[in-house]
């Protein structure tokens, strides 16, 4: 058993951890674009019902001193609302009628 | 039956009499002659904006700005008694990109006391002044107080740093940006300072990418599922129209009532939105902002949700009801490619709920602005294809009408050495 990544209250979600835990959008989007439906589907199914109990949890802390696995907690939230556009909106890991356009994330805030 | 009402001519084309209601050429956004006489006319005689006061936070501060197709490097820096200045980013000495960190393709910002060349050692102050030449003594007729850099005008208004490659601007910056825009001083831009960058390599010209930003009409049929999750809501024939356009010189504006997601019923959002409280229109719970708000909704829309000013030639300005706004830039470098440049500002997140608000919205930008640059690249596929050479715009496009026009008039006036309108 590898060491948690996340806190012990959301140990259900340890299985996601180590692939939709990523700092950046840049990471969050070409993951979600190698991804399956199946596979964005079971992340997002096992994760959205516990969402709001995530950010509850994640309200105790001060936005700019979160501790490290309640920021990989944010990472996972940031990585729900990237796959919840596959799931929610498009049905499909691409964006409708995007063709080969790219727009690059290239700043953002931390975390 | 128009749900806004109308100006008194009938329609907004006709209450500017000067565009005219026939048929436009696109031939500006195909022709590589034209991309090169507009290079001229347009990006080398107009204020351009480079970036916000807030990334020179302090005396020594400075930034570096790409033009993308105009070959031009420019250096900001906040000199030592306050004044923000801009230079060509080109060392006096042999030629070399001065500032630039790992690559000189790159952009960067930072702090200094000078600038040093990475080639031969020569440094400059932060107004520009050459103050040291590296084996000075081998030179031949060494004149180092005439070897600063090469200044470009530069000027600040509401925070956003403006430049100019003309020589002798026409215009000093207000009187650029007139009274339309100008009202947006006092805007509490300063506070919105949590930045998201976007940035694109688009195939298509500047001009018919901003042409979908200028308007409305497109939004039901491209982006149906921004209406919501539901059949219903998603009905490609939602007839849109805006309750305000306007006009000053080169610069246009659009007010929209906007969606107001905050007060529809859950089962119309997608569960995203209801969870973030976000989406589209951006956060749903504003900042307090102190009220009234300098220069926005200029026509007082009742329920206003979006103002959308188009700053000629290639800034767009997009404040929302909800407190926050982004701007669009495009940078044309061929008749048919440009770089586009999108930036979310919002007053910075004090909790995770209101970060991950902005996070959301950031998110929805980029999903339906791939739409749009996607499409895009169809349009212009389709304008070179030449089966038509002249195309409708109806009265929800007037602005696409006025912008083209502008285009064409500041061409044929710089071709007859005359000022444009401004």
């Amino acid at each position: 058993m590898s060491t948690p990544l996340l806190p012990p209250e959301f140990a259900a979600l340890e299985p996601y951890a180590a692939t939709w835990c990523l700092a950046t959008e840049p990471e969050r989007w070409a993951r979600r674009l190698a991804s399956t439906m199946e596979e964005l589907h079971a992340f997002y199914d096992a994760f959205f019902p516990r969402a709001e109990e995530a950010i509850a949890y994640l309200e105790r802390f001060p936005l700019d001193d979160l501790p490290a696995d309640a920021e990989r907690l944010l990472q996972l939230l940031y990585s729900l609302l990237m796959v919840s556009y596959a799931v929610e909106v498009w049905k499909q890991p691409e964006v409708i009628n995007a063709g080969s356009a790219r727009i690059d994330r290239i700043r953002e805030p931390r975390p | 039956m128009a749900r806004f009402e109308k100006p008194a001519e009938g329609t907004w084309t006709e209450h500017y009499p000067e565009l005219g209601t026939g048929l436009v050429s696109f031939e500006d956004s195909v022709s590589p002659a034209f991309y090169e006489r507009e290079r001229d006319a347009i990006f080398k005689q107009a204020w351009l904006y480079v970036g916000r006061v807030e990334e020179l936070p302090r005396n020594g501060s400075y930034f570096t700005k790409e033009l993308p197709g105009l070959k031009t490097s420019v250096l900001v820096a906040r000199d030592m008694s306050g004044r923000v200045r801009a230079f060509h980013n080109v060392c006096r000495h042999r030629g070399n990109k001065l500032v630039w960190d790992g690559t000189p393709r790159a952009e960067t910002c930072g702090s200094a006391r000078q600038f040093v060349c990475k080639y031969h050692g020569w440094r400059y102050g932060l107004d520009g002044a050459c103050t040291y030449v590296h084996q000075a003594g081998e030179f031949f007729d060494l004149r180092q107080d005439q070897l600063g850099l090469a200044p470009i005008h530069c000027d600040t208004w509401a925070g956003f740093v403006f430049v100019t490659l003309a020589r002798e601007p026409r215009w000093t910056l207000r009187n650029y940006l007139g009274p339309m825009v100008g009202a947006l001083e006092g805007y509490p831009f300063h506070r919105m300072t949590e930045r998201y960058s976007f940035r694109a390599e688009n195939n298509s010209n500047w001009k018919v990418f901003s042409d979908a930003f200028q308007e409305y009409y497109h939004v039901p049929p491209l982006h149906t599922h921004q209406l919501g999750p539901t059949r219903e809501a998603q009905n490609p024939e939602y007839a849109f129209e805006a309750p305000h356009y306007q006009i000053d010189g080169p610069h246009r504006m659009v007010s929209t009532s906007g969606t107001h997601k905050h007060t529809w019923p859950r089962e119309h959002l997608y569960p995203s939105e209801a969870l973030t409280r976000s989406g589209n229109t951006g956060p749903w719970d504003a900042p307090d902002l102190g009220g009234p708000l300098p220069g926005v909704n200029p026509s007082g829309v009742k329920r206003w949700g979006i103002d959308n000013f188009q700053v000629f030639p290639n800034l767009e300005i997009l404040i929302y009801e909800r407190g926050w706004y982004v701007t669009y830039r495009y940078w044309p470098t061929a008749h048919n490619t440009h770089v586009f440049e999108g930036d979310l500002f919002f007053v910075p997140a004090r909790t995770v709920r209101e970060r991950l608000a902005h996070e959301y919205a950031a998110l929805t930008f980029k999903e339906y602005g791939l739409q749009d640059a996607g499409t895009l690249d169809g349009t212009q596929m389709g304008l070179e294809q030449g089966a038509f050479r002249e195309f409708l715009l109806n009265d929800q496009e007037v602005l696409v009408r006025h912008f083209h026009k502008t285009v064409n008039d500041w061409v044929a006036a710089h071709e007859r050495a005359e000022a444009p309108v401004r």
